[in-house]
């Protein structure tokens, strides 16, 4: 069970990873059904589901739920529309990568977040706000990965498509970019993630919507149960988001999946 | 007219980190004849591939020319087609598509492609795995499609560079016979870059030898063994009083270049 490197079947590997689930809500649950925590800090399962219901039922919550969606959606597309490009540029061409990589290397460190005070000023409290706070987050770290994604292209590669005929246009059309893609795509659905934690931060300042309000919202009341089914529930989506990417690309590059 | 010249060609590679220049490759002259079957032997590092490289345009030489057709070679292309040691299929591209590579890149109309990548396809023996991506196929069917690839840009020259080297035994000479049949179909003119002895006399009409680094080229041994060359020729006793000869030749270089490593 405990040998370096073997592999778990699948089965296995699947039980194993419900039971940490099943580990996780019998501590949870231990530690406040039994009265060990107090409710005003932790709501047990049961009052976290309940809350989750009625967030649902009562409160719209699945308008929030919309909105932020959209905030991470909308940022991150625009972020990667002039980030991927800009990365390719910068991997194939090395003068391209030595006018712009220093600067990015520095802006890359910005915290999103400290940005947010300054966005308000410029750009208020709206939409376009949320969005920048993603698209700072995203832009940066996305054109470096993708710069040295396309920058650790296989030269032998490139060299085999020069003897069939080809030209600079044509190495980065047909090599580099055919070779990189999925790369790129995985470093998209890494990227993705972390935007959701920018969606959050975002809007737990000045935001009349959104789950990352609700959770500032249900702060002011106390209610642990609805802050704890907030959070949930982004972890959710990041699940299902990051399958359906997994599994687009997996259809997309199918010869990149091959063992 | 010669169909390839080397004239003068030398290459030195600068020294890394304020080091010691490396000679690879002393001036070197060479004229291939039009449906030439060249192999170049010599022991590791002794600028064989850096010679080949030049003739590809993949690496531009110190000093000298190369001359293809009587036009200076300047940068890499389709006329002078190349098999490398190393696998270098695109790996997002089927057994079909890789052939197709240098045909879409020259425009080629999509049917002409088309009969062109099967006549190859048939002639490498690939047939059934056309749609497979090179993962799922093995080395001696990645270098049978290389090849295939190369052949089907219709280069003036064939550049191999060892590229059998990484093959086992029996996949390497079975290959050999293969890329022996296709060019006593056609006399394509090629340059084959080796190590193996037997595969460099099994292969040529012209095997030459070179020293260890700095290489040059050494000797220049005509291979008058009959065509069609068959397997058994191998145990014949030309063939072994070639290989006796070549191993001498061969086996002094390869001291010198153990000394010096």
């Amino acid at each position: 069970m405990f040998e370096p490197l073997k592999p778990v079947s699948p089965g296995r590997r699947i039980a194993l990873g419900i039971l940490f689930f099943v580990v996780f809500f019998v501590l949870w649950g231990g530690a406040t059904f039994s009265g060990l925590v107090p409710p005003l800090f932790l709501a047990d399962p049961l009052k976290t589901a309940q809350a989750g219901i009625a967030l649902f039922v009562e409160y719209g919550f699945i308008k929030d739920v919309g909105v932020t969606i959209w905030r991470v959606v909308g940022g991150f597309v625009i972020a990667a529309v002039f980030a991927v490009p800009l990365g390719i540029m910068m991997g194939a061409f090395k003068s391209v990568e030595a006018f712009f990589e220093p600067f990015i290397s520095f802006a890359r460190y910005l915290p999103a977040s400290a940005f947010i005070p300054l966005l308000i000023l410029w750009a208020g409290v709206g939409e376009a706000q949320k969005l920048s706070v993603i698209i700072i987050g995203s832009f940066f770290q996305v054109v470096l990965m993708v710069s040295v994604i396309v920058g650790g292209s296989r030269v032998d590669l490139v060299e085999a498509a020069y003897t069939l005929g080809a030209k600079r246009g044509g190495i980065v059309r047909r090599v580099l970019l055919p070779g990189a893609a999925p790369q790129i795509a995985e470093c998209l659905r890494l990227v993705l993630g972390w935007a959701w934690t920018y969606v959050i931060v975002a809007e737990l300042i000045g935001a009349s919507s959104g789950i990352g309000h609700m959770i500032m919202d249900s702060q002011r009341l106390l209610d642990t149960g609805q802050m704890i089914f907030g959070i949930v529930t982004i972890g959710v989506i990041g699940l299902v988001s990051d399958f359906l990417f997994k599994q687009a690309n997996e259809r997309l590059y199918p010869w990149y999946f091959l063992k | 007219m010669s169909k390839l010249r080397v004239e003068n060609v030398s290459r030195v590679f600068p020294g890394v980190r304020g080091g010691q220049p490396t000679r690879a490759l002393e001036p070197t002259d060479l004229t291939v004849e039009d449906n030439d079957f060249i192999t170049i032997l010599g022991p590791s590092g002794c600028g064989k591939s850096t010679l080949l490289r030049i003739v590809s345009g993949l690496d531009r030489p110190t000093t000298g020319r190369v001359l293809l057709d009587g036009q200076e070679v300047s940068q890499p292309g389709p006329d002078r087609g190349m098999v490398f040691q190393s696998y270098t299929l695109f790996p997002w591209l089927t057994v079909r598509e890789n052939i197709a590579f240098g045909l879409r890149e020259k425009r080629v109309p999509v049917a002409e492609q088309a009969d062109i990548v099967n006549r190859f396809i048939g002639q490498v023996g690939l047939k059934g795995f056309e749609n497979h991506y090179p993962k799922q196929l093995s080395g001696g069917m990645q270098q049978r499609t290389a090849l295939a690839r190369a052949l089907a840009n219709d280069p003036k020259i064939l550049l191999l560079d060892e590229p059998f080297g990484a093959l086992d035994n029996q996949t390497r000479a079975l290959m050999q016979e293969l890329l022996l049949g296709i060019w006593e179909a056609d006399r394509k003119t090629v340059l084959f870059v080796t190590h193996d002895i037997d595969e460099a006399i099994f292969m040529a009409n012209r095997v030459l030898v070179m020293t260890a680094r700095p290489g040059r080229v050494k000797c220049d041994i005509a291979i008058d063994l009959p065509h069609p060359r068959h397997y058994t020729m191998k145990t014949t006793p030309e063939f072994a009083a070639l290989k006796a000869r070549l191993t001498e030749e061969i086996r002094v270089e390869s001291i010198r270049a153990a000394a010096e490593h």
